[in-house]
């Protein structure tokens, strides 16, 4: 019936796993990374064919038909979308994923046998549902449908509490009578439980979260492969798992709080909840003429670009800002904090989008030192980064996030929208520095107005 | 198949995993999640089996919205993550080719 023996598959499975490991590893260098994300589509590409030839398929129409359709929707997005809103994006492709996984699994039970597969039915579904729903709740904070506040009622804790006790016990009894009924009540369970999951966390932290769903699909789909008795699945599903756990906690600790603070500090009250309560103690104000002076004459100009800049859309002016400052002699680098925009590692794409040269970002432990011998030190969109608070008060929701040190400059220029604090909700003595000036206004306007007094000096 | 390989190669593979991206440059982290994100997309060929497997219409019907899922998390993930590539490509002297990268 088939074109393949199982032999055959499995080698063409084997060389598809080894396409995902290139592509992956392909990544530790900007100059290998495209490459190896197509050797990881080719691998994709190699898998599908396989699979149609493996096996005895029915509904071969239907199937490509429905290949189509996913292509059709999915290449105009991704081919479209704004690189600020990739966060959304990702989360969105991450979510499908998961929801696919438990779907596969929801109709593999009924031929799972040994009580160990239907247990992976089990894992799979939960997962997977909780990844598509909160993933779904993600895009909403990110996209600005959901407030980006954590939302909290009293007793969640309990709910959740009782969530995981009947997800405990549908799970129980999937396993033991693979009962259809069972089936769809875990299904329905795992999304309640990804929505409240989620929605409690603050925005700042949704960059985590991302990548913890991204974590969970993989689990989802490497116990999708046991259940299907499918290696390809296992091995993939698991590469992803532990890119995305390793990941999560270089996030978590890049901003100084543990996974389980973020996920559940929410409960306590402990999460990025913060106020709004503004002080009325006096700055000192700027406008873009002096700003352009200041930078036009300075040896050495240190920009921390924050999701402010993202969200004015200001990377392109800013990157030019800084051509013009170049090739005044100006010595310019980006300072970029690991969890700079919405993900992590987004600045940077944002950057690279803008033409900026990647050899032109410092990370932040290379450029901390270099503050001393910086003249100015412009931070735009940017404030819990840069906040001294992280170091010098312990009470502070912040306290051991490393921060860069822009109070070391010589000067400190704040691009600000408002003296509203940042997504930390924490006052920032460094806005009070005399050696502080602050420009209100859009990050994109602003910047084009600087540019403009730069040119004309 | 039976457990213990299946627990062998799950193990493996959490080993190279955490080995593989280690490695990777925090420049490159979005990129990173994103060419992840489309490496689960390959639940498509589970989609795919069991969706071949399918002779009840309403169980074929869920299949293949698995499918259509799987694949926009698949082709999606590639795509976007390509894109986002492009624009880490090294360039040679600073701003020569400022022109031509803007489309």
């Amino acid at each position: 019936m088939s074109l393949l023996s199982p032999e055959w598959t499995g080698l063409l499975y084997l060389v598809a796993a080894v396409c995902f490991i290139l592509a992956l590893r392909g990544l530790s260098s900007p100059k290998t990374a495209r490459r190896g994300n197509l050797i990881g589509a080719a691998g994709a590409l190699l898998a599908v064919v396989t699979v149609f030839l493996s096996a005895r398929i029915e509904n071969i129409p239907a199937i490509l038909i429905s290949i189509a359709v996913g292509s059709a929707i999915a290449a105009p997005v991704s081919r479209r979308v704004e690189m600020t809103q990739m966060p959304q994006l990702v989360a969105l492709f991450n979510g499908v994923g998961g929801g696919a996984a438990a779907l596969v699994a929801m109709l593999e039970l009924g031929n799972s046998g040994e009580p160990w597969a239907k247990v992976a039915v089990v894992f799979t579904m939960l997962v997977g549902a909780v990844s598509f729903s909160g993933s779904a709740v993600t895009v909403g904070k990110l996209q600005g449908l959901i407030s980006s506040r954590p939302l909290v009622f009293p007793g969640l804790a309990l709910v959740m509490g009782a969530i995981v006790l009947v997800a405990l016990v549908a799970g129980g009894f999937v396993v033991a009578t693979g009962a259809a009924l069972w089936a769809v009540i875990l299904l329905a369970i795992g999304l309640i439980a990804g929505a409240l999951l989620v929605l409690p966390v603050g925005g700042a932290d949704v960059p985590i979260v991302i990548s913890l769903l991204n974590a969970f699909t993989g689990l989802a789909v490497a116990a999708s492969g046991i259940v299907l008795g499918n290696l390809l699945l296992v091995v993939a599903g698991t590469l992803v798992g532990a890119s995305g756990t390793i990941l999560t906690r270089a996030m978590a600790s890049a901003m100084g709080r543990g996974v389980s603070g973020i996920l559940f500090g929410a409960f306590k009250g402990g999460s990025t909840a913060g106020s709004t309560t503004q002080s009325d103690r006096p700055v000192r104000t700027s406008n873009p003429e002096d700003v352009a002076v200041l930078l036009n004459y300075a040896q050495r100009v240190v920009i921390v670009p924050g999701y402010g800049l993202a969200v004015a859309q200001g990377q392109h002016t800013i990157a030019e800002l800084a051509t013009t400052l170049e090739a005044r002699g100006v010595e310019v680098v980006f300072a970029i904090h690991p969890v700079a925009g919405r993900m992590p590692g987004h600045m940077n794409v944002l950057l690279a989008e803008a033409n900026v040269p990647y050899e032109s970002l410092r990370e932040m432990a290379e450029v901390n030192p270099e503050f001393k011998n910086t003249d100015v030190a412009l931070v735009v969109g940017a404030n819990d980064v840069v906040n001294p608070a992280a170091k010098t008060s312990p009470g502070s929701p912040i306290y051991g996030m490393p921060i860069l040190d822009v109070g070391e400059a010589r000067q400190v220029v704040f691009l600000k929208r408002s003296m509203r604090p940042g997504f930390a909700g924490i006052e920032n003595e460094l806005l009070y520095d005399p050696k502080t000036s602050l420009l209100f206004g859009d990050a994109k306007d602003s910047l084009t107005k600087m540019l403009g007094a730069v040119n004309a000096l | 198949m039976d457990p213990v390989t299946l627990l062998t190669v799950v193990v493996l593979a959490v080993f190279v995993g955490f080995e593989v991206v280690s490695k990777v440059s925090s420049t490159l982290h979005t990129p990173l999640m994103s060419g992840a994100n489309a490496i689960h997309g390959i639940i498509l060929i589970g989609a795919i089996t069991v969706a071949g497997q399918s002779l009840n219409p309403w169980l074929l019907t869920v299949a293949l919205i698995a499918v259509v899922l799987a694949t926009a998390n698949l082709v999606g993930g590639f795509v976007v993550t390509d894109r986002m590539l492009k624009m880490f490509a090294p360039r040679k002297p600073a701003g020569a080719d400022a022109k031509d990268a803007k489309k």
